[in-house]
């Protein structure tokens, strides 16, 4: 089974925002494999240990994406395609664009029986390059998975939906599997893995040869930071009394109840 | 000017108000509307459902009724919207936020040849060009996203937007056929929870959310009789989540939902970084802490230095003699 996965090197979660000029400062920015993404490369890891075959990891960006690859090589994938770009093209780079190229990517190294990729980037917090490359590669998908059995040709995920309930998707392969929090514990890499993913194989694209960055159909502008807010009112006494204050401003002032 | 097709939910024969908020704001913003809304068995709520958008601005309701939409068919929806939005001519395809405008708006994207932003929280219209406001990194920052050209798909958080006042109008029933999809892919079963009774986390009004010093699942229901006293969904901090208390599926914060409740009440959360990323666009937060330097306190409207497992029932006792 040839599988492939997508990742994509994002911001710790711990980053406070700074902002440059239409876009984060990523000066002093700590940059770690997208959390999400680390299900999925684990998905993709249990998948082909069970079934065997070969787990090729994928990722867009400029030059400092390869340490997300690296970690991704040391938990045990076999190879790398690295889609490199510059940082400006990565800044003006929109979902479009993005799921595009990577579609053009997948194809020339593939065919994959399977992809996976984390459900969203927690930067650009999409939720959208996972649908859209696996509609560009015209296969089926599941987004939010939680839960996955590959069977005969056939993948079956959950994914929870709004109101605590599970859905039950059945797709042919080739399918795309976008993964949540949940689907499995993802590996550390061991010492002899991380030795290892030194020396795999990661091929270079250049992101200007797939023909995609002119197809963007989306710039952004106006970034800000939210509001801070004002200190608000802190109350101390009994439970009773805390419980009293807290339901009367809330009625009488917020009026939210 | 824009024409909207806006793909609505109905839930218990009503509009979700998550997706009317979409209806109302396009509208609002000189856009001509029209909504689209799928299921099994919904042809005879029609004119409920059409009174529900009509109210909000939305001339015509499509109605999409089959038998095999009993779930929600990621293909049966894209193949039905693409056509019903090609052969009007519309401009921009939207929905709210939910499971399903999350899994489905860029599907629609990519047939469409569209740009998308999503989980948007503002919009602002000119003519032939939309610009939406999103956040980014977990509400860290914000931004807007400006289409370069239509068709533009776009998805809108709940609770953003507002509802408008009832017009009195309802839209005209369009009866519209299913149309399918390749069926590599089918939604065979949903299962567990469907039923309950509390609003969904992300759509809520109200959330009252809990952090590891609940220190066990059986706790949480202190905190569930808050919720059903004052109609608040129930959340939960990652640790909470990490300790087993209770399922992902109720995380709040940069790993979990994205929530933006007019109130938020935080019980025993400290107030991590990532879970203020997940509900610092509430209207109005209260946190109830032991810890004074609890970093929750800096983000709360409202603050109480207690123990939770005496000062939430207080709360449900309090909220009970005026609710």
């Amino acid at each position: 089974m040839k599988i492939a996965v997508i990742v994509k090197q994002t911001p710790d979660t711990e980053t406070k925002a700074k902002l440059g000029s239409n876009c984060l400062d990523t000066e002093g920015v700590k940059f770690i494999l997208n959390p999400y993404d680390e299900f999925a490369v684990e998905e993709a890891l249990k998948t082909k240990e069970a079934q065997t075959g070969e787990v090729v990891v994928l990722s867009l960006g400029p030059d400092r994406v390869i340490d997300a690859m690296r970690t991704a090589l040391a938990m045990g994938c076999d190879s790398g395609v690295h889609v490199k770009c510059s940082d400006e093209d990565l800044k003006t780079a929109d979902s479009f664009a993005v799921a595009k190229s990577l579609a053009k990517a997948l194809e020339a190294q593939g065919p994959f029986d399977l992809i996976f990729s984390g459900k969203q980037a927690i930067d650009g917090d999409g939720m959208s390059v996972p649908q859209m490359t696996a509609a560009f590669l015209n296969i089926p998908r599941a987004t939010s998975v939680t839960s996955l059995e590959i069977k005969d040709g056939v993948a079956t995920a959950k994914r929870p939906i709004d109101g605590g309930a599970e859905e039950v998707i059945e797709m042919k392969l080739p399918a795309l599997i976008a993964a949540n929090k949940g689907l499995n514990t993802p590996r550390y890499a061991s010492l002899p893995g991380i030795m290892k993913a030194k020396q795999k194989k990661v091929e270079v694209l250049e992101y200007a040869s797939l023909g995609c960055a002119d197809v963007t159909k989306v710039s952004y502008s106006n970034f800000e930071l939210p509001p801070e807010k004002a200190a608000g009112k802190i109350f101390e006494g009994s439970p009773a009394e805390l419980a009293q204050s807290i339901v009367n401003a809330l009625r009488n002032e917020a009026k939210v109840i | 000017m824009a024409k909207a097709l806006v793909l609505v939910e109905e839930k218990n024969g009503k509009i979700k108000n998550a997706s009317l908020e979409v209806v109302h704001a396009f509208k609002n913003k000189g856009v001509e509307v029209d909504a689209i809304v799928f299921g099994s068995g919904i042809a005879g709520q029609s004119a409920e459902l059409a009174k529900n958008v009509g109210a909000q601005g939305a001339t015509k309701l499509f109605v999409v009724d089959d038998a095999s939409l009993a779930f929600y068919q990621p293909e049966a929806y894209a193949e039905t919207l693409v056509k019903a939005f090609q052969d009007s001519s519309y401009n921009i395809l939207s929905s709210a936020a939910t499971s399903v405008g999350k899994d489905l708006l860029p599907t629609l994207a990519a047939k469409l040849d569209a740009g998308i932003a999503t989980d948007c929280i503002d919009l602002e219209i000119n003519g032939d060009s939309l610009k939406c406001k999103r956040p980014f990194l977990a509400g860290k920052y914000t931004a807007w996203a400006e289409f370069k050209s239509f068709p533009a798909v776009v998805n809108f958080r709940a609770n953003m937007l507002g509802l408008g006042a009832d017009s009195g109008a309802a839209a005209e029933v369009v009866t519209t056929t299913v149309v399918a999809g390749s069926g590599n892919s089918k939604v065979v079963s949903v299962e567990g929870n469907a039923a309950s009774s509390r609003p969904d986390l992300n759509e809520a009004d109200k959330i009252v959310s809990g952090g590891r010093s609940l220190k066990s699942a059986e706790n949480f229901k202190i905190l569930e009789d808050l919720a059903d006293v004052i109609g608040a969904a129930v959340g939960a901090s990652r640790a909470a989540v990490d300790a087993g208390y209770v399922p992902h599926s109720m995380q709040v914060g940069q790993t979990g939902k994205t929530v933006s409740p007019s109130l938020y009440m935080a019980f025993g959360i400290s107030g991590a970084i990532q879970h203020l990323a997940g509900m610092k666009t509430s209207k109005i937060v209260v946190a109830i802490n032991t810890d004074k330097e609890a970093p929750i306190f800096q983000k709360a409207d409202y603050g109480a230095i207690g123990d939770l497992f005496e000062v939430a029932p207080a709360l449900t006792e309090e909220f009970k003699k005026i609710l």
